[in-house]
């Protein structure tokens, strides 16, 4: 595999390996995204992929291996610097998550306002500026309940790159969407890279929008990484659970009949 | 293996979720003083960490939590001392004593019964509330936002619906005091002909600061209870909508529950 040595790594994920309680959901898994590429975390459902973005987003305390974000640590980082790491990066979530209470353009100047000490206007025009981005200009003084979910999605967006993060985190953009929207905001992840150089990361399930916006795919199954590769290097993978999850078929697992009984029975 | 007897086996399930429900009790009061614990520590330290806890969201809450909550209180309070009147009244014609009513409002009204009207309305009207939105921000993955933006959810969400209980109950049992005291006068004024000035010149000498201390202290404790029941419940929520639909009703029943004990409790070491 041709990995870009000259290039810096931004997020270095070294054998993590989580539990929800006692099942255990990611293991030994590894992986480096490097500055500028946009890397797709690709797997079908029940696959860990939103337990690995959760990691990457310091939201849970892994069991085991490290993340570094931006090279720093983030398991043994205080408050403060944690803090300020947060600033760095910006979360889209899969439901936009925008905050019902408020309007679309308060949800959008929200991180400003608590961040920075920007004036009132200075504030108001960058948050015009990233809903112009989103073409979703004049829509600020709506609620978020008002806008469609393809609306909901590029908010979501203007919100997360309000504070020109280095590091932009992408859950599903297209899950919900009809196929013109889900291509529309593809378009629009790759604008946002081209202008503002970000690294992104983008976790989907959604085969084409990841074969179109990807740089580099790390394909997740059952909780490990089957491969990090390019796109050419994912589409002539040899590897079945990979051309399966390609070609939309069923899972092939052998049926151990013995197995298969004592599920049935609950005799252990 | 020995055989186990009967017995023990019939009552091995209650032992079990006796047991659950202890560890399970614990583990919510332990939650519950940690969020009091960092909502405080929030309030303290948060401004000098450039993370002040902010003025505009503690007067929002206090707006929907406290002022939208008068007309409501202050009709509940009046009925209640109107109700005293008649009762008091009605008894204490037995001994020719129905004066001594003015004695009785005042003393139970501003004791208990404000505080007490007070502290189950606001748990009912906010306490739930507070479960329902905190449930459903949760469900909405916005508590996540709020963190991944470097928003501490609990500077930001839990620390102004924590003041703003603690400021607006004794407000609104202050309130409630006057709105009792008003219903047993009119009341009286119309069954006894004591005219309103009489009555507030009574109540007056025979009222003590004391009195309303004792009543305000509580509605502070009320306050808190509430808040870190509705907060506590609401992000612990699990299941989507029914989750939080089940987070609500439990806010609302725990935190009555533990407003009428913890009432009990204050009573007995403040009137030994």
């Amino acid at each position: 595999m041709a990995e870009p040595t000259d290039r810096l790594p931004v997020i270095e994920v070294e054998n993590l390996v989580t539990h929800y309680g006692r099942r255990q959901i990611l293991n030994d898994v590894s992986l480096t995204v490097y500055q500028g590429e946009i890397l797709v975390i690709m797997g079908g459902s029940g696959s860990g992929k939103s337990t690995l973005l959760r990691h990457l987003l310091g939201l849970h305390q892994p069991t085991a291996g490290t993340i570094r974000l931006l090279g720093k640590d983030i398991s043994r980082l205080d408050d403060q610097a944690m803090h300020a790491l947060r600033q760095e990066m910006g979360v889209a979530f899969q439901g936009g998550a925008l905050f019902g209470s408020m309007t679309v353009g308060e949800n959008v100047t929200l991180p400003l306002r608590e961040h920075t000490e920007l004036d009132e206007h200075t504030m108001q025009i960058m948050t015009r500026m990233k809903l112009e981005v989103v073409n979703l200009a004049g829509f600020e003084n709506l609620m978020p309940a008002e806008l469609s979910g393809g609306m909901l999605k590029r908010a979501a967006l203007a919100r997360a790159v309000i504070m020109d993060p280095k590091l932009l985190f992408f859950d599903e953009p297209s899950a919900g969407l009809d196929p013109v929207a889900a291509v529309e905001l593809d378009e629009l992840i790759l604008q946002l890279r081209a202008a503002m150089k970000m690294t992104i990361v983008v976790v989907t399930h959604e085969l084409d929008s990841a074969f179109k916006i990807a740089d580099r795919i790390t394909v997740l199954d059952q909780g490990r990484i089957l491969m990090t590769g390019t796109v050419e290097e994912v589409r002539s993978s040899e590897n079945r659970r990979i051309q399966s999850l390609l070609n939309r078929m069923p899972r092939d697992d052998a049926i151990d009949a013995d197995e298969y009984l004592r599920r049935l029975t609950g005799y252990s | 293996m020995d055989e186990p007897s009967s017995l023990a086996m019939r009552l091995r399930p209650f032992i079990e979720r006796l047991g659950l429900r202890s560890v399970q009790f614990v583990e919510e009061a332990g939650y519950m003083s940690s969020l009091l614990w960092h909502s405080s520590w929030w309030l303290i330290s948060g401004y000098r960490r450039r993370q002040p806890v902010r003025l505009a969201r503690i007067f929002r809450e206090a707006m929907s939590m406290g002022i939208q909550a008068i007309p409501i209180i202050s009709i509940l309070c009046f009925s209640v001392g109107v109700m005293l009147a008649i009762q008091g009244i009605d008894t204490l014609k037995t001994f020719g004593a129905q004066a001594q009513v003015v004695l009785g409002i005042a003393v139970s009204v501003t004791r208990e019964f404000a505080p007490l009207i007070v502290g189950i309305l606001v748990a009912g009207r906010s306490g739930s509330a507070i479960a329902a939105r905190i449930g459903t921000m949760l469900e909405a993955q916005e508590i996540d936002a709020l963190r991944v933006i470097g928003i501490d959810p609990l500077r930001y969400l839990a620390a102004p619906i924590l003041v703003a209980m603690t400021v607006m109950l004794p407000c609104l049992t202050l309130l409630g005091d006057v709105m009792g005291i008003l219903g047993g006068a009119i009341f009286t004024g119309i069954k006894l002909q004591m005219p309103m000035q009489v009555y507030a010149q009574r109540t007056f000498d025979i009222l003590q600061t004391f009195d309303v201390m004792q009543g305000l202290i509580k509605s502070v404790v009320f306050g808190v209870l509430i808040a870190l029941v509705g907060l506590s419940n609401g992000f612990q929520v699990s299941g989507g909508a029914e989750g939080v639909g089940r987070a609500t009703t439990r806010a609302v029943v725990m935190a009555i529950s533990l407003i009428v004990i913890a009432d009990m409790i204050f009573t007995y070491f403040m009137n030994r």
